[in-house]
């Protein structure tokens, strides 16, 4: 280990993992809003909408984020589009992910009783009322899990920003290595990077679903 | 007394599959109606339809003279003058019991909150549940959380309460504490529908008896007569079902006491 090397070079890290928590995050919070339309659309069978929603499911579940990135980067220019790179990295991440955050929140307010809702119009709630203050509370707390699980999927994918030119850790750590030659020492301070941002994530992820739980969250957990 | 709800004429199928044929009814202000009848009969089906919560295929329905069946793009506030309260309590598990009680005076009344809540205190009080404004419902028994769920209704005050086998979840013990505040809203002049399995408590509630089978009113009489002289055969034969023979056995020895000692 070339530790003078490491210490050299701490700053890039530093700078690349910015780059990858700030977009990672900008792309997490724009699927879960995205996500959470397509889920409502589907679970309450919005005509029209509905199969709009289904098949961009499909097609953002079922195509690699690097094609829909080189799609966005590489082909919209030819029709006229041109966006920066990081749009492109923000709009892909965020088509890669409404998908699944769609998919996640649909089965936590597939999972919430159809009475509840009834119960909530019983007391003379508008739809919208009912949503908001009865099913979305119990959706969040059954869908958390799987929302979680999507974020920490999502950061990781943006190591695929490398192809749009932007310095996140992935390409940060290419350039030295390429460079340097020093390949164990980059890509040790590459995993570490990594599970530094993302292992805070994974615990607030179980803080959250164990105290969604004792707080009665959830009609599964009646004690 | 003036007429609050009539029921015309309605039909309803589900999948082509009729619930009900042809039901009418008529309730005046400050009566409690009760309907019984065996299961699948459409008991439920007609309390949905009265609320909004199935729509009708034919006839109508009216409340005060209005008619509410149909579609219409402001169910809520119809549902507001119509409380319901349902055999599986359905309080809502992430809100405490004060959050459930005020949810729909302050956001479909737009009661100012303390004044919901000061309602929601009064209210818990008189079914014997003052203490309990702060926990989670799962925290709560089946009787419990029913009595709330009657407070909760109770609270969007509704012109009408429509209480669709609100007990069957219950253990046996806890069936009168809940009944027991139904009859105390029944003295206080609330005009109700409901639909019951306590046969006892159905003679002690009701004003009128409807007796519902296949989807039609086979039978509509004051309780006294209902019970004790139906005058028609499905009805008898319905109410025989819930007696039992006895079973003949030897003559218990004398000094059997019946009493037994615990082991000390």
């Amino acid at each position: 280990m070339d530790w003078s090397f490491i210490t050299a070079h701490v700053p890039d890290f530093l700078a690349g993992a910015w780059v990858t928590l700030r977009f990672g995050l900008y792309g997490v919070a724009c699927s879960a809003m995205l996500g959470l339309l397509c889920s409502l659309v589907l679970a309450y069978r919005v005509p029209v909408l509905r199969a709009l929603v289904r098949a961009y499911v499909e097609l953002s579940r079922n195509t690699p984020l690097l094609v829909q990135l080189f799609f966005l980067y590489a082909g919209l220019p030819r029709i006229g589009i041109r966006l920066s790179a990081e749009a492109c990295a923000v709009v892909g991440l965020t088509f890669l992910g409404g998908g699944y955050m769609a998919e996640a929140f649909r089965s936590g307010l597939e999972a919430v009783d159809r009475t509840q809702r009834e119960a909530g119009e019983c007391i003379g709630l508008t739809l919208p009322q009912t949503v908001r203050y009865v099913v979305l509370p119990q959706a969040f707390a059954t869908a958390a899990p799987a929302v979680f699980a999507n974020m920490i999927f999502l950061i990781k994918e943006t190591s695929m920003f490398s192809v749009l030119a932007m310095m996140d850790l992935m390409n940060v750590a290419d350039t030295l290595r390429t460079s340097g030659g020093r390949t164990i020492e980059v890509l040790s301070m590459l995993v570490i990077a990594y599970v530094a941002i993302l292992l805070p994530v994974s615990v607030l992820a179980t803080l959250v679903e164990r105290r969604m739980r004792y707080a009665g969250f959830g009609h599964q957990h009646s004690v | 007394m003036s007429t609050i709800l009539q029921v015309r004429q309605i039909r309803k199928a589900f999948e082509h599959n009729p619930v009900l044929r042809d039901v009418s009814l008529e309730l005046d202000e400050g009566q409690v109606l009760v309907v019984v009848g065996p299961s699948g009969c459409g008991k439920s089906t007609l309390l949905r339809c009265i609320n909004g919560l199935e729509q009708i295929d034919g006839g109508e329905i009216l409340l005060r003279g209005e008619v509410i069946s149909g579609r219409r793009k402001n169910l809520h506030l119809v549902r507001q003058k119509i409380g319901m309260v349902f055999q599986s309590y359905d309080l809502f598990p992430h809100m405490r019991v004060m959050d459930n009680l005020m949810l729909g005076p302050v956001k479909a009344l737009g009661k100012p909150k303390e004044q919901a809540r000061e309602e929601a205190l009064r209210m818990l009080a008189r079914v014997g549940l003052a203490d309990k404004a702060g926990v989670y419902p799962r925290t709560l028994s089946g009787g419990q959380r029913q009595r709330v769920a009657l407070v909760r209704a109770m609270l969007m005050q509704p012109e009408i309460l429509l209480l669709d086998e609100i007990t069957a979840a219950l253990d046996p013990e806890m069936v009168s504490e809940v009944l027991n505040v139904v009859l105390d809203l029944a003295r206080d002049g609330m005009t109700m529908v409901i639909v019951t399995h306590e046969m006892r408590f159905a003679e002690a509630v009701a004003d009128q008896v409807v007796f519902l089978e296949d989807g039609c009113v086979v039978e509509r009489n004051p309780p006294e007569i209902f019970f004790h002289r139906p005058e028609t055969d499905r009805a008898k034969h319905f109410l025989q079902s819930f007696d039992y023979a006895p079973r003949k056995r030897a003559a218990p020895p004398d000094t059997n006491t019946g009493e037994i000692q615990c082991a000390p």
